[in-house]
């Protein structure tokens, strides 16, 4: 009787449930990792071997020294040693180039967080790390901002809690959400002045939603992309020597 | 932690052959059916394996690696099949010099059936896309993304069903919003849709339709975000859609230590699995199904 109450049932869902002509009973799933114990595939090693052998002779050439790791892998910090090696030297070689179009020069450099995208280990630096530090093929833009754009641009960064790349010429200290100071070459941003800040052409149309740099009271394009002023500081120093200088201070 | 996962094994093996004694006797060899799906997500141009002195993923990844696990796995079980939930390119110089041209070579060579497509995947714009697609052997999945405007125009699909072993297999693409995201001269005029709407479409479609066995959306949307979290994402695209069986996710390089089982609208179990990013891992999902119709017995998921 049991065993008949059973089988209605069965058969109830049966007619009730979607007529699917198979019943799934079981799904796995895991993942593999992708280990040094796996043989490679010798016809896939075949089509890369060409590029790779062009990519090899171009990407290798080393440039300079990195005395320590640097890494962007802390999320808590409000500045990193490779965002400040970053931001100086777009700032250095990218008002070269500003200065000489338009006589004037940068106040100071923003860029993003998630813009690099790897550290530089310790040892030997190569065309390829610059590769793999920015491989985006973003150029750099100066905008002129009112200070009300520049108020914007220290709440955004207030809120935001990344530490997104910052020349040594500003000085910002944040408690809590708001600004405590920010002082550009040591002195307060002044209500009646207009700023020159360099960034990439990436955030300027909008990207990480850092919207105070659309619509600027002037624009220059430098048609210079970041990678390459990376590529050309990286031939003129012999050492990487950027580190944390408290340039952002968060209490 | 090997012999914990053993135990569950077993734990869950014998609570099915409980509940399923009664179907057992129909239950044979023959009409048992098995359908395995690959995929992977965020590759980012990994062509060769992570560095010796990579510091978290040493020696790791590499697509001639990968391309021999899928073929073994494949002369196993010969109804398999593979998927990516897209940023196939960026991050290594095989992008910035050959513009994709050797990612979609070798992911058609690894037999790859379709991928949807990442905000990355725009980084040479939608006509540096677009001029990859003859390298692609693959097909390019995505449901709302609206390419009318643009050279993409019929090229990319919104779903595509894979009929295996009698088995009806439905795969929709979704990808991520791009304003803000990526450069609007990268993505011109595509036109993003909102991907609750389009999935409960897909769902319908797929389903009732076309009469799936089995549908999975491929989506670029990100795992879960914790600060943002009015952001759609795959959880919540999980609980707030019915009639998916698997998402396969991308974007926010997710490590889960196993697949996912979530609930849906109607509070039905499914699956969300992403691997990381950079060929690290490859996602693997079994499923057995049974020739005869005892649909009272429910599924037996093992992660």
């Amino acid at each position: 009787m049991k065993l008949f109450i059973w089988l209605l049932g069965f058969f109830m869902l049966a007619v009730s449930c979607k007529q699917k002509p198979v019943n799934l009973q079981r799904i796995e799933g895991k993942q593999i990792p992708i280990s040094s114990e796996i043989v490679r595939d010798s016809n896939i090693m075949a089509v890369v071997s060409p590029y790779k052998e062009e990519l090899e002779s171009k990407m290798s050439a080393i440039l300079a020294y990195a005395p320590t790791d640097f890494y962007k892998d802390d999320d808590d910090k409000t500045e990193t040693s490779i965002g400040n090696f970053m931001a100086d030297l777009c700032y250095k070689h990218g008002n070269f180039i500003f200065n000489k179009k338009t006589k004037k020069n940068i106040d100071f450099v923003l860029l993003n967080y998630g813009g690099i995208r790897a550290g530089i280990s310790k040892g030997d630096v190569t065309t390829r790390s610059a590769y793999e530090v920015m491989p985006f093929e973003n150029n750099m833009v100066v905008v002129e901002l009112t200070y009300q754009k520049i108020q914007d641009l220290l709440a955004y960064l207030a809120i935001s809690k990344k530490a997104h790349p910052i020349s040594k010429q500003l000085h910002i200290s944040f408690k809590d959400n708001n600004i405590k100071s920010a002082l550009l070459n040591g002195k307060n941003f002044d209500k009646n002045k207009t700023y020159f800040v360099l960034t990439s052409d990436y955030l300027q149309n909008g990207g990480n939603h850092m919207n105070f740099f659309k619509e600027p009271l002037s624009l220059t394009n430098l048609d210079y992309k970041i990678r390459k002023a990376i590529l050309d500081e990286l031939e003129e120093i012999d050492t990487i020597k950027a580190k944390e200088d408290g340039r952002v201070i968060r209490k | 932690m090997d012999r914990r996962k053993f135990i569950q094994q077993s734990g869950a093996t014998a609570a099915f052959i409980g509940i399923g004694s009664l179907s057992l006797q129909s239950f044979n060899k023959n009409s048992a059916k098995h359908i395995t799906i690959l995929h992977t997500n965020d590759v980012h141009s990994h062509i060769e394996p992570f560095a010796a002195n990579d510091k978290l993923y040493a020696n790791m990844g590499g697509v001639a690696r990968r391309a021999s696990l899928i073929h073994s796995i494949r002369k196993e079980n010969p109804n398999t099949l593979l998927f990516d939930a897209g940023d196939m390119f960026l991050v290594t110089p095989y992008f910035n010099f050959y513009g994709g041209e050797l990612e979609f070579k070798l992911m058609s060579m690894m037999g790859y059936d379709a991928a949807t497509i990442g905000n990355h995947d725009f980084d040479n714009g939608i006509d540096g896309l677009y001029r990859q697609l003859p390298h692609a052997q693959f097909d390019l999945l995505s449901a709302n993304y609206d390419f009318k405007n643009t050279v993409l125009d019929t090229h990319v699909k919104p779903y595509k069903i894979f009929l295996k072993n009698g088995i009806k297999v439905g795969v929709f693409g979704l990808g991520i919003e791009l304003d803000g995201l990526v450069d609007n001269k990268l993505y011109k005029e595509t036109k993003y849709n909102d991907p609750v709407a389009v999935a409960q479409d897909m769902s319908r479609i797929l389903n009732k339709e076309e009469d799936c066995d089995l549908v999975i959306c491929l989506s670029h949307l990100g795992y879960n975000y914790k600060i943002n979290s009015n952001k759609i994402s795959d959880l919540k695209l999980a609980s707030l859609t019915k009639g998916i069986d698997l998402i396969i996710g991308g974007h926010t390089h997710t490590f889960l230590k196993k697949p996912t089982v979530t609930k849906n609208s109607i509070g039905k179990n499914m699956l969300i699995n992403q691997v990381g990013w950079g060929g690290i891992n490859l996602g693997r999902i079994d499923y057995y199904f049974d020739r005869e119709t005892k649909g009272a017995n429910g599924t037996t998921i093992i992660v």
